[in-house]
């Protein structure tokens, strides 16, 4: 009896395997219509998980975008769908998902992902496959110092942004800083570029340590609080740093916190409370501001409440530039061949061909390597421990600076 | 009335109270003497000088000043491991199997937990209450937990591995790795669609954040701040309630003397009369009302908690549990607050040992490398061979 039922089960679970092999190729397999035919735009994202918070954000504003602006592009006959995939913020999984996209030929253009760890290994397949991808948040500069065609993004750089942290701190009179990052290839990076600007500025680095703990950072604390430092700068992700704060202001720790845009979200105040608020405070610079300081969201904000009954999390507006600069540029790329479908190259280089795209976060030209010509770099001050509040977080800087050349 | 103060026995009560005294001060005395030779000797070298320049303390102070507050973290989190590590060396003992679904029952029992006080916090009672009644409110959470995990063990026993108790013994094991990833997806899944999100923060409430401040101690240019967090209390306090609990189940009842004798020789047992079926479902129960109780507390120390929540603690919980002699129920006590403190003193002082190229980062290598030299030394565990008794 038992025999049979296992026999049974190891069927169903032989069975399921094959389903999940087979589903998501079945429907590339089907014939494109006569009339108007299918193209597909992907997005990479964590749906799932710690990150999803920011994750599901960047596909809604790409869903968004391209529910807005699919009349240009069904006007030359092309139906436009939006193929969402979680990567779980997990390199292996976007690897996988990016293995999946590229062999789906109806996919022409791509928006992620959201960590550089991730988009890096997911990219050499795009590379490979020569499909393009926007990114709406990805600021490691490994992204783009690879130089490939079909990667690009519309935020700024770590290198520019970890100096930009770092400066600002120097302004604030900060004497030492203890520096502290989560191993990830953003995070890492990050705090490996404020810590050189640090040094260069004067300021004391009184440690430099990586982390994969995501709940009991008393060891850790044990050398912070000994440095007696007037900042911590995590570099890393608002899971993470929520926890290691409230655990050092719960151990006396009075002085200033800083990270980098990985702290924009407001479940980062669901996690530390007012202990963000309490000694220094805690401040982080970012690529990309909230909504309201963009000129051109209202819109977006209110479409976005409209739809889906909450405010957009940070990168959800660049994701929905993103979007329209795939739609624009498949849109040109059509146009050139006279109506005829595209290659994934002709899309690659009509994005690259774009000059001056105004979307609602900025205006991009894409240089060389596919960094923005321009970008922006904010640092902002939290303001309240309602999370509900976190839009209303004061901006204390605004800096537009150009990559830095080779 | 009188009959049972006549039946209870003191001795079981009191013994675990002190081993666990003893093993704490022992632990902590030898890692302290440890780290106090360590910065005497490097205080002049290289080390001591790098220290000096960084922190502008000496070596010395550095280590004596922070030293109380390790042995206070450590121990806080080697009861926790020693709590998840008795589920683990009971279900060993009885079966002598590993449940690696240990671990997710933990985290179900923090779920259950976490998911009643955020559901009170949005009624509005949370924010209400006073201090008594904040402590009632993590009461019923702690029991909510234990009755979901204990409960959910049983049923996982039931289903995952009673029908495989005749199979090779790594049959269970695997069926074990099974049950521990369908309940991580199973709570992900549930959170998902009740709540959205899987991720829970456990909400403020009561004085449980607050820190007790004992002194201060000079620390060159500062000061370190000498306290313990009440939260901290409370999880050493019901560790230790709960230990002293099982201990007396399992030593001085009927019910424990039923499970010992399951543990030593299953055929036999049920040649006595006693259900061994029924005997080793409360092995389970109870193996999983303490893992849910530690799950609570777990949250409630540490404050966000995950479907994955489970994986480190119940590893190194197992691990606690070899180190201390796995089937033994007071190795697993040893184990886990030998490791609870060896990880802390490694991340604590690490970085200062080693002039900062080894931080934080690498306690678990040294706390797990610690763990292989003892096993070379003494491959039942630390308790393995002097005690005969199992379960």
């Amino acid at each position: 009896m038992s025999k049979r039922i296992f026999a049974l089960f190891s069927l169903l679970i032989a069975a399921s395997m094959l389903l999940a092999a087979c589903g998501p190729a079945a429907s590339s397999t089907e014939a494109p219509a006569a009339t108007t035919q299918t193209i597909k735009i992907a997005t990479q994202s964590p749906l799932s998980g710690d990150q999803s918070v920011l994750g599901v954000d960047i596909k809604r504003g790409a869903e968004m975008a391209l529910e807005q602006n699919n009349a240009a592009l069904l006007a030359l006959g092309f139906k436009v769908e939006l193929t969402p995939f979680d990567d779980q913020a997990n390199p292996d999984t976007g690897v996988a998902n990016a293995k999946q996209i590229v062999s789906d030929p109806a996919i022409l253009c791509g928006v992620g992902h959201l960590n550089s760890g991730v988009m890096i290994p997911s990219s050499e397949e795009y590379h490979n496959a020569g499909l393009v991808f926007v990114s709406p948040g990805n600021t490691n500069p490994k992204i783009t110092d690879r130089g490939y065609l079909e990667v690009n993004r519309i935020v700024g750089r770590d290198d520019v942004q970890g100096v930009v942290g770092a400066d600002f701190a120097n302004k604030q009179g900060m004497k030492s800083i203890f520096i502290v990052h989560d191993k990830t290839a953003y995070g890492q990076g990050v705090a490996e570029f404020f810590k050189q600007e640090a040094e260069k500025l004067g300021m004391t680095v009184t440690g430099f340590e990586g982390t994969e703990e995501k709940a009991n950072f008393d060891s850790l604390l044990t050398p912070i609080l000994a440095s007696n430092s007037d900042m911590v700068f995590f570099g890393g992700l608002y899971p993470q740093a929520g926890v290691l704060f409230k655990q050092a202001r719960e151990k006396g720790y009075a002085g200033t916190f800083m990270g980098p845009d990985g702290m924009d979200s407001s479940a980062l105040v669901d996690i530390a409370g007012p202990t963000l608020l309490d000694g220094g405070g805690m401040v982080y610079s970012t690529v990309a501001g909230p909504a309201s300081v963009y000129p051109g969201t209202a819109k977006f904000v209110a479409d976005f409440k409209a739809k889906y009954n909450a405010d957009p999390q940070p990168f959800s507006a660049q994701s929905f530039d993103s979007m329209n600069i795939c739609l624009k540029a498949i849109e040109e790329a059509v146009k050139a061949k006279g109506g005829a479908l595209p290659t994934r190259t002709e899309v690659a280089n009509a994005v690259r061909a774009l000059k001056d795209f105004p979307g609602i976060t900025g205006t991009f030209t894409f240089n060389a390597i596919g960094d923005p010509t321009f970008a922006s770099y904010f640092v902002i001050k939290v303001n309240s421990a309602d999370p509900a509040k976190w839009g209303e977080n004061a901006v204390i800087e605004t800096l537009s600076i150009a990559p830095p050349s080779k | 009335m009188k009959r049972f103060s006549e039946t209870i026995n003191v001795r079981e009560l009191l013994r675990p109270i002190g081993q666990m005294i003893a093993f704490s001060l022992g632990g902590g005395a030898v890692l302290s003497l440890v780290v106090v030779l360590l910065a005497l000797l490097l205080d002049q070298t290289a080390v001591g000088q790098n220290l000096q320049a960084r922190y502008s303390v000496s070596l010395v102070t550095y280590t004596l000043a922070n030293l109380p507050q390790v042995l206070i973290d450590g121990l806080t989190i080697g009861f926790v491991y020693a709590a998840i590590a008795l589920g683990y060396t009971m279900v060993y003992g009885v079966l002598e199997f590993i449940n690696f679904a240990h671990s997710e029952i933990f985290a179900v029992g923090a779920f259950v937990g976490v998911e009643i006080l955020i559901a009170l916090k949005n009624a509005g009672i949370l924010s209400a209450a006073s201090l008594g009644v904040a402590y009632l409110i993590l009461l019923l959470a702690l029991l909510a937990g234990m009755t979901a995990s204990g409960f959910l063990a049983v049923a996982v026993e039931r289903i995952a591995y009673r029908p495989l108790r005749g199979a090779p013994r790594l049959v269970p094991l695997i069926s074990a790795i099974g049950v521990s990833f369908f309940l991580q997806d199973i709570i992900r899944l549930v959170e998902s669609l009740t709540t959205g999100q899987f991720n829970r923060i456990i909400p403020t409430f009561g004085n449980f954040d607050e820190r007790l401040i004992f002194g201060q101690l000079p620390l060159g240019a500062t000061t370190v701040v000498l306290g313990v967090q009440i939260k901290s209390l409370i999880v050493i306090l019901v560790a230790v309630i709960m230990l002293v609990g099982l201990n007396y189940l399992v030593n001085a009842t009927k019910i424990g003397k039923a499970i010992r004798a399951v543990a030593q020789d299953r055929p036999t047992a049920s040649l006595m009369g006693i259900d061994v079926n029924r005997i080793i479902s409360i092995t389970f129960l109870i193996g999983g009302t303490l893992g849910g109780a530690a799950g609570v507390l777990y949250a409630l120390k540490f404050t966000r908690i995950d479907p994955f929540v489970g994986f480190f603690p119940g590893l190194k919980a197992f691990t606690a549990a070899v180190l201390g002699g796995i089937g033994n129920l007071t190795g697993a006590l040893l184990g886990g607050i030998v490791l609870g403190l060896l990880e802390t003193f490694a991340g604590a002082f690490m970085s200062a040992f080693t002039m900062g190229a080894a931080g934080a980062e690498y306690k678990d290598i040294f706390a797990f490398g610690i763990l292989i030299l003892v096993l070379i030394f003494r491959p039942n565990g630390l308790m393995g061979e002097n005690v005969s008794q199992k379960a």
